[in-house]
């Protein structure tokens, strides 16, 4: 309610200076919209987000005196293994979540997609997966993964394979195992997003290219298909930033393990933060994690505004 | 008419779906399956799907074994504060963005947008070196004010706000409202739908939270709902059946929710996924 109590002061005080220009009051009234928000975003947000640029460039532990470092602490990040393998690791990781869920979300959508009676019930189930907790999420995949007695490997030795992998228990496959649960995870989020993009493609279109006898093969791909470019693009540079960020689901998982096969960047940021308490060198890696998510960014502005010009 | 199927193709598709839903339904399955089961019998094979002899006796014990009770009114008391307080300030910031003309509102929008796109890591140590500053580390103050001024809250509504033609407004203007007046008599009553997107999403997001409360909430009576299960997986971490009776019970009102306004939910994703 404090919100409705400033609208009214602010309402007042406008009333009472009625000398002020037209443009001077709007100012005014517009900001008095923004600010409760704002006051909140500036402290909580945006006075962080500019804190690490400066935390990167110094040596503090949270409680003495903060130190001016200089580079230092990216020569470390980037002379430490395991700050390496973190960066590989999330290239991996991401490199293979985009390209299979986008796959995989786009073929979902194609086929929900149709008329069909209880249409709705498969929708949903697809999507669930992506509101589930990722605690309740991991708590599962862990016991469907286990080396022994886990569904997984029993259905693998069912199809013949005498010695399945440990999966999240194993260095060599844990990876796999995280980016499989998290293509599940996602898909039906992205799966919406197509689907959203399929419904808006003029039924005009196609029922004008089936009277010109494209079958459906065809239709997809001549007609719908280039209408789908801007959901295409929305759908694969969110990917790609999620699986940048993305941190909860692997931590549920395998806290980064076993030993650091599943630390990704985000595994490292969040170690160096909570765990070593290193400010400087927690915040130089997250300054190269915000880069590239930011260079993603600004590329996917360019490709979208060379698109929508064509 | 378009899209008719013959009957082949029909049923072909249907076999496609249920295979489909039934690979992603899998693993919520098998949780509820083995939340009934007695540790012994979780991975026997060949799988009981259905429990002959369901161990209801596993709902009952995590009430007694980590407080769980308390850490689901925990959870419910931070969701509700956090959704309050965005569905007040976001809304108010929308209208504000979407329909105020003022110097400088783009460049502050710019600012907001530009914020969604920055990965939580980044900023999340300097967070909690302020949060811990305002001394509200352990307290369910710190995870409210975590997520109450998120970004996406403001942009999801804006989107909306910006739907809502001027004419309407500038009448009303012309009938002698204040944009105060406009807002709440015209533009929030339009905004209910958005709003009640906002609320679900919020909700989900607070409900599922798991890096806030481990980070910020060390005392067990503080705990929320997701914590409460890494701990019976700390615990007692043999008892398969254990943990996915609670892993099932937190899954219970986002099922729900989810049900109900699964509408709001593809609606709002889809608003927020192709103007964005």
């Amino acid at each position: 309610m404090a919100t409705k109590e400033k609208a009214d002061r602010n309402a007042a005080a406008s009333k009472k200076s009625s000398g002020m220009t037209l443009k001077r009051r709007q100012t005014i009234v517009g900001m008095s919209f923004i600010t409760p928000n704002f006051i909140g975003f500036f402290v909580l947000i945006l006075i962080p987000v500019l804190f690490t640029f400066r935390l990167c460039f110094s040596r503090w532990d949270g409680y003495n005196p903060m130190e001016f470092a200089g580079l230092e602490n990216f020569r470390y990040i980037f002379t430490h293994k395991v700050f390496q393998d973190a960066v590989i690791k999330t290239l991996i990781f991401t490199v293979c979540s985009v390209g299979i869920t986008t796959f995989l979300s786009l073929g979902l959508a194609v086929l929900i997609n149709q008329k069909l009676k209880g249409i709705g019930i498969f929708r949903t189930a697809i999507f669930f997966p992506y509101v589930a907790s990722v605690v309740a999420v991991a708590a599962v995949w862990q016991m469907l993964f286990q080396k022994d007695m886990g569904l997984i490997n029993e259905v693998l030795r069912f199809f013949g394979v005498a010695d399945p992998p440990g999966w999240l228990a194993s260095t060599k496959w844990a990876l796999t195992g995280v980016i499989i649960v998290n293509i599940w995870k996602s898909m039906g989020y992205y799966m919406i997003i197509y689907l959203a993009a399929l419904q808006d493609v003029p039924t005009s279109l196609v029922e004008a290219s089936m009277i010109d006898g494209a079958n459906a093969w065809q239709r997809f791909w001549k007609v719908k298909w280039p209408l789908l470019s801007n959901a295409t693009f929305f759908v694969v540079m969110m990917l790609t930033i999620n699986s940048f960020k993305s941190f909860d689901l692997i931590y549920a998982l395998t806290e980064g393990g076993p030993g650091t096969a599943t630390t990704l960047m985000s595994n490292y940021i969040y170690n160096q933060s909570f765990v070593s308490w290193d400010y400087g060198r927690a915040s130089a890696a997250a300054m190269v994690l915000f880069a590239i998510v930011a260079v993603i960014t600004l590329f996917q502005f360019r490709i979208e505004k060379k698109f929508s010009n064509d | 008419m378009l899209n008719k199927l013959s009957p082949w193709k029909k049923a072909g598709l249907y076999i496609v779906l249920i295979l489909v839903c039934v690979l992603t339904l899998l693993p919520l399955v098998w949780m509820l399956s083995a939340s009934l089961k007695l540790d012994k019998d979780v991975f026997r094979i060949p799988i009981e799907w259905i429990p002959s002899n369901p161990a209801w006796s596993n709902y009952q014990r995590i009430w007694d074994q980590v407080p769980m009770l308390r850490f689901t009114f925990n959870t419910f008391k931070i969701t509700v504060i956090t959704t309050i307080i965005q569905v007040f300030t976001c809304s108010f910031a929308a209208y504000g963005f979407a329909k105020c003309q003022f110097k400088g509102r783009n460049l502050l929008f710019l600012i907001y947008v530009a914020t969604i796109a920055v990965p939580w890591q980044v900023y999340m140590l300097p967070q909690y070196s302020m949060i811990q500053q305002f001394g509200l580390v352990d307290t369910h103050a710190s995870l409210i004010l975590l997520h109450a001024f998120d970004a996406f809250g403001v942009f999801l509504l804006r989107q909306f706000c910006m739907g809502i033609p001027n004419e309407l407004l500038e009448a009303a203007r012309i009938d002698g409202l204040s944009e105060y007046g406009v807002y709440r008599k015209i533009v929030l009553p339009q905004m209910g739908p958005s709003i009640a997107t906002l609320v679900i999403f919020t909700f989900v997001t607070n409900w599922n939270d798991f890096m806030g409360p481990m980070i910020y909430l060390n005392s067990t009576e503080l705990k929320t709902v997701q914590l409460g299960i890494r701990m019976f997986m700390g615990q007692y971490s043999t008892e398969y059946g254990l943990i996915m009776a609670a892993s099932v019970v937190s899954l219970i009102p986002v099922v729900i929710v989810f049900l109900i306004f699964q509408k709001q939910f593809v609606q709002g994703i889809a608003t927020s996924g192709l103007k964005g």
